[in-house]
C-alpha cells in the first residue's frame, strides 16, 4: 500500500503515514470545520494498515491546536491503532510546548481514553 | 507594534463582527483575532486559551445556527473579544430554533454546575465515544470551553418570534 501524506494548511494538519517505516505523524493546527471529512481518508488508510501492519507502529502527534470535532477524530485514529496491540508494538508521543497546559491537559485526556501507551514529550522552545 | 497593557479597567474592543456567517468569514475573523492577540502584551498561554475558545465559540454558532425561511428573518451572528485589564471577554450570538432552548440551556446549565474533576470525567466520558455519538454535538464544545477558560458560561436568550430567539454566550479568560 502507499504512504498517506497532506500537507498542512492554516487550518488542517500535515498529515504523514508511512506504511514503508510504520511511521506517522499529526502536526498542526487541525480546526477544520468538517473534521469527519478531513480525517476520513486517513482513517480509511489506516483501516488498510491494520489489516498487514508493520512491526512497530508509532504516531507522533504535536498539534498547536485543534477543536473538539477534530479530538473526536483523533480518538477514532488511536481506537484502530489499539486494535493493532497483538500484531504491532505501537506508541504514540503526545508533543505539547512548555507553556501549552492545554494541550497538556488534552494527552492527559487521550491518554485516560486510550489503551496503547502516550508519552507525553515536552517540547522546549528555542 | 506591541500594544501596552492598560491601566485602567476600561474594556477595549479587539473584534466585533456581525453579519453573515460562513466558513470564509469565519476563517477572516480568526485570522484578524489572532493578530490582534499577536499585539497584546500577555502570556503565551492566555493568548492559545483565548484562540481556542474564539475557535470553539465560532463554530459552535456556525453549526448550531438556526437559519430562518424568512429572508425578512435576521439571521446575523455577532461575534466580540474585548479585553480589560483582568481579563479576555468572548462573546458569540446566534439565532436559534425556540425549540431548541430547553435543551441547551440543561446543557449548559448542568456544565457549569460541575467542579473541575466532574467536568474532566464528563469530557473524557464524551471525547471516548468518538464521532460515531450524534447526541448532543455542542455538549463537548461547550465543556471545552468552561474547561480552558476555568469560568462558567454566561448566556442569555433573547426572543425574536414564535419560531426563534437570540441566542449569546459569554466567557472570560483570565490573565
Amino acid at each position: 500500500m502507499d504512504d498517506f501524506f497532506l500537507e498542512a494548511t492554516a487550518k488542517t494538519p500535515r498529515l504523514y503515514f508511512s506504511k514503508e517505516t510504520g511511521e506517522f505523524e499529526i502536526s498542526g493546527r487541525s480546526i477544520p470545520e468538517n473534521s469527519i471529512e478531513f480525517y476520513k481518508p486517513v482513517i480509511n488508510w489506516l483501516d488498510s494498515y491494520i489489516t498487514e501492519p508493520n512491526k512497530h507502529t508509532l504516531l507522533v502527534i504535536k498539534l498547536e491546536y485543534f477543536n473538539t470535532s477534530s479530538s473526536k477524530c483523533l480518538v477514532e485514529i488511536l481506537r484502530r491503532l489499539e486494535s493493532l496491540r497483538n500484531q504491532s508494538i505501537v506508541k504514540v508521543k503526545w508533543c505539547y510546548e512548555e507553556e501549552d497546559e492545554d494541550m497538556q491537559e488534552s494527552g492527559e485526556d487521550f491518554k485516560e481514553i486510550i489503551k496503547v501507551p502516550i508519552e507525553m514529550v515536552l517540547v522546549r522552545e528555542n | 507594534m506591541k500594544k501596552s497593557m492598560t491601566t485602567d479597567n476600561h474594556p477595549e474592543t479587539l473584534l466585533s463582527y456581525v453579519g453573515n456567517v460562513s466558513s470564509t468569514s469565519i476563517d477572516y475573523l480568526l485570522e484578524l483575532a489572532e493578530d490582534k492577540l499577536n499585539q497584546q502584551i500577555t502570556t503565551k498561554t492566555t493568548k492559545k486559551k483565548v484562540f481556542r475558545i474564539l475557535v470553539e465559540t465560532m463554530q459552535n454558532a456556525q453549526h448550531h445556527l438556526y437559519r430562518p425561511n424568512s429572508a425578512k428573518d435576521d439571521m446575523s451572528v455577532n461575534f466580540q473579544l474585548v479585553r480589560d485589564n483582568l481579563a479576555y471577554t468572548v462573546i458569540a450570538g446566534n439565532p436559534v430554533r425556540n425549540s431548541k432552548i430547553e435543551e441547551l440551556k440543561s446543557v449548559i446549565d448542568k456544565l457549569n454546575s460541575m467542579s473541575v474533576g466532574q467536568l474532566r470525567d464528563y469530557y473524557r466520558s464524551r471525547l471516548g465515544q468518538g464521532y460515531t455519538s450524534t447526541v448532543g454535538g455542542a455538549g463537548l464544545g461547550f465543556a471545552d470551553i468552561i474547561r480552558k477558560s476555568g469560568k462558567k458560561i454566561s448566556y442569555s436568550f433573547k426572543p425574536v418570534n414564535k419560531d426563534y430567539s437570540y441566542f449569546s454566550l459569554q466567557v472570560r479568560v483570565s490573565e
